[in-house]
């Protein structure tokens, strides 16, 4: 199929780099929490000036795990579907900033009340702790700005559609819709509990919260928000790999229906966040739990993609034997090398991912270090190593330059110090949750207490980690900064993958957007709907709020 | 939609594998009855202190070899903070917070819990080894969080 024009509009790039400009600075920010952080529970160091540990952790939880995301992917979309559906009309692109300038204004609020110590509620912000209304309100903004991005995309491929009718939409545009689709429904979630919840009460216009309500919609929301950052990992992956080690797409109709999937599966599921909290039958977490799984369909689907594009390629170039192949690949680009080192990683990240998710095993796992390397593993190795290695080339692309090989080189350096330092931090992590070291906790012996004792040289070893990682930090913005600033003048392709020959050609039925809403809506209902009565009719008495920090 | 024959040898695996794997998880919860903490009962988080049997938390013994251990938690404590359970004691626990949402994880066990205003939690754990266990928070509830501690001794009966 013939993409639209082959590079993206210069008034659309400047769109996309504002919001990639803020999602790293939220890094480099983020970044320097985390090194506090796995410094503090070493037990070696201590905060200076009476800085909270937990306001350190709110900062690092929001600003990666929301802000460099969000940003990131929003970013990354509007160039994706500017570049395969054509040119952002000015309205569009106008809502695109709208978009932008809300979420900004929407972090930097949130951020104030968070650095003076006023939110220090982590990024979960659970109820009855009660931080300033601004926190609740700044976050507000970043959802209302993020549905006005996701709007933008609709218009555009609808625009696209129109122009091309009874014709199968270009996938990276695709893929842009599913995943705003997904976000939109997700977040509806957040949405809710915020607007009707926290914020009436934490300006004082209501007394109570009822606390499992606000925690259910919160994981109907925190769930799909993983999904939300994964998705854009896999289209650069099922999209973009192909052509960068110059090879073509296994199927482009196997990647919509793992996004369809996704999609269909991917929000019905919170209650595997909730597994050992009270008030909830157990027949309906385990029916969640169930849902859960499912995405592990469309994730084998991805797997198996990605290998036999591989291989694929390798054979075309002459590889024999059973992993020649892996010889032909591109180990010396890092738009290519970055990728599939995250893509490496999503091996244990999966399988750590099962655990979690089931059911009763969950109880082992829950709250722990492990949960947090986990997370380390998905979000900050797999999704975001495949984030700097499209940052490799959508950087230059978007601001005319070209990367160096000295900065490609750097940028290869940059992907083994991050997984060096990840998996002696993630690696701890996941040790010292098993033998039961809670998250989300500053340094503690628990008393002395002997168990307590053992999980301390797990901790150096995630300060050890952790300040690996903050390197590797260091080297990926010295990377952007170059690419954004100072790198050669030039033209950097957006690469965008052609399907291979033998594909078969793709049916519209993936973009019957109301049937597959439909669907979703339908298992949502399915999934919620008893449940959610029962808690409402079984309240107990709300809750006041606390300020305990 | 055509496949690759690979692709549905590996999808078939895969997705059979999968099925296993949740009818394993399914009889274990419903035929064997190993289900997650999941209590549903409800008690009002102001009035703890005055309503049975938080109004006197402790161990209690139910029957031959059979406890219940009511404990409370609030910021940054549990209460009673130091338990002696005999070896072998089949223990029911259930707990409830006065304040904002805590955890309750025995380190070395199974009994990791969500503890959240209005409800009680409850899971029932048996103690076959004798040790000195640490309870822990391990759901953030302020700056005192990480200091949330109690203590079980198990003990020769």
């Amino acid at each position: 199929m013939m993409n639209g024009t082959w590079k993206v509009d210069a008034r659309d790039g400047k769109l996309a780099m504002a919001h990639i400009y803020v999602a790293f600075v939220a890094l480099a920010l983020g970044g320097l929490a985390g090194l506090l952080q796995v410094l503090v529970r070493s037990g070696k160091f201590e905060l200076p000036a009476g800085i909270s540990y937990y306001t350190i952790l709110t900062t690092h939880g929001v600003l990666l795990g929301l802000v460099l995301t969000t940003f990131f992917i929003i970013g990354f979309q509007f160039s994706a579907i500017s570049r395969t559906a054509g040119t952002l009309s000015d309205r569009i692109r106008f809502w695109g900033w709208v978009g932008f300038w809300l979420m900004t204004i929407g972090t930097a609020i949130t951020a104030f009340y968070i650095l003076i110590g006023e939110a220090s509620v982590l990024y979960t912000f659970y109820a009855p702790l009660q931080a300033h209304a601004g926190f609740y309100i700044g976050l507000t903004l970043v959802v209302v700005g993020s549905w006005i991005s996701g709007f933008a995309t609709f218009a555009h491929y609808a625009k696209w559609k129109k122009a091309h009718p009874g014709q199968v939409s270009p996938l990276l545009t695709f893929m842009s819709v599913v995943n705003m689709i997904l976000w939109l429904i997700c977040s509806l979630g957040v949405a809710a509990t915020v607007l009707f919840q926290f914020i009436p009460w934490s300006l004082g216009y209501v007394d109570r919260i009822n606390v499992l309500v606000s925690r259910t919609l919160f994981w109907y929301f925190g769930h799909p928000l993983v999904y939300f950052w994964l998705l854009p990992a896999y289209m650069i992956w099922y999209a973009i790999i192909p052509k960068i080690i110059g090879g073509k797409m296994f199927s482009d109709s196997l990647a919509r229906m793992s996004f369809i999937l996704f999609l269909i599966f991917s929000i019905p599921v919170g209650f595997h966040h909730q597994l050992v909290e009270p008030g909830i039958d157990p027949a309906w977490k385990y029916l969640q739990v169930v849902l859960t799984f499912m995405v592990v369909i469309p994730s084998l689907m991805t797997a198996f993609s990605m290998f036999a594009t591989f291989e694929m390629y390798g054979r075309s170039k002459g590889a024999t034997g059973l992993f020649g192949w892996l010889r032909k690949l591109p180990w010396g680009d890092a738009r290519f090398f970055a990728p599939f080192i995250g893509m490496l990683f999503f091996i244990p990240a999966g399988a750590g991912g099962l655990v979690n998710a089931s059911y009763q095993l969950n109880q082992v796992v829950h709250n722990t270090t492990w949960v947090t390397g986990h997370f380390h593993l998905t979000l900050a190795t797999t999704v975001v190593l495949t984030f700097f290695g499209a940052a490799y080339w959508l950087i230059p692309h978007l601001t005319g330059r070209v990367m160096t090989k000295a900065m490609n080189r750097l940028a290869i350096i940059q992907t083994i110090v991050w997984s060096i330092g990840m998996i002696f931090m993630s690696g701890a992590m996941h040790f010292a949750g098993l033998l039961g070291a809670p998250r989300r906790s500053a340094f503690s012996t628990y008393g002395d207490a002997p168990q307590a004792l053992e999980w301390i040289p797990y901790q150096i070893a995630q300060a050890v980690g952790g300040t690996i990682l903050f390197i590797g930090i260091i080297l990926v913005l010295i990377i952007v900064t170059n690419l954004a600033f100072f790198a050669p003048k030039g033209e950097t392709e957006f690469p965008v993958a052609e399907v291979a020959e033998q594909a078969e050609r793709t049916p519209l039925v993936f973009e019957n957007w109301k049937l597959w809403i439909g669907i979703a809506v339908v298992l949502i209902l399915i999934a919620y709907t008893v449940p959610f009565i029962d808690m409402i009719q079984n309240a107990p008495p709300g809750s006041k709020g606390f300020k305990l920090w | 939609m055509h496949m690759h024959k690979y692709e549905k040898i590996w999808l078939f695996f895969g997705i059979g594998s999968l099925f296993l794997f949740l009818a394993v998880l399914g009889v274990g919860a419903f035929a064997q009855g190993t289900q997650p903490p999941s209590c549903l009962v409800t008690i009002d988080p102001e009035k703890v202190d005055e309503t049975p049997p938080f109004n006197q938390p402790g161990l209690v013994k139910k029957g031959d070899n059979e406890y219940e251990l009511n404990m409370i938690s609030t910021a940054f404590a549990y209460i009673p903070n130091e338990v002696e359970i005999p070896k072998g004691a089949k223990v029911t626990i259930n707990v409830t917070t006065k304040d904002v949402i805590h955890g309750f994880q025995i380190a070395g066990t199974n009994v990791n819990m969500m503890v959240e205003p209005g409800y009680v939690s409850s899971y029932t754990q048996t103690f076959d080894k004798v040790g000195e266990y640490v309870i822990l928070c391990n759901e953030y509830c302020g700056a005192g969080h990480h200091l949330m501690t109690a203590k079980v001794k198990v003990v020769e009966q």
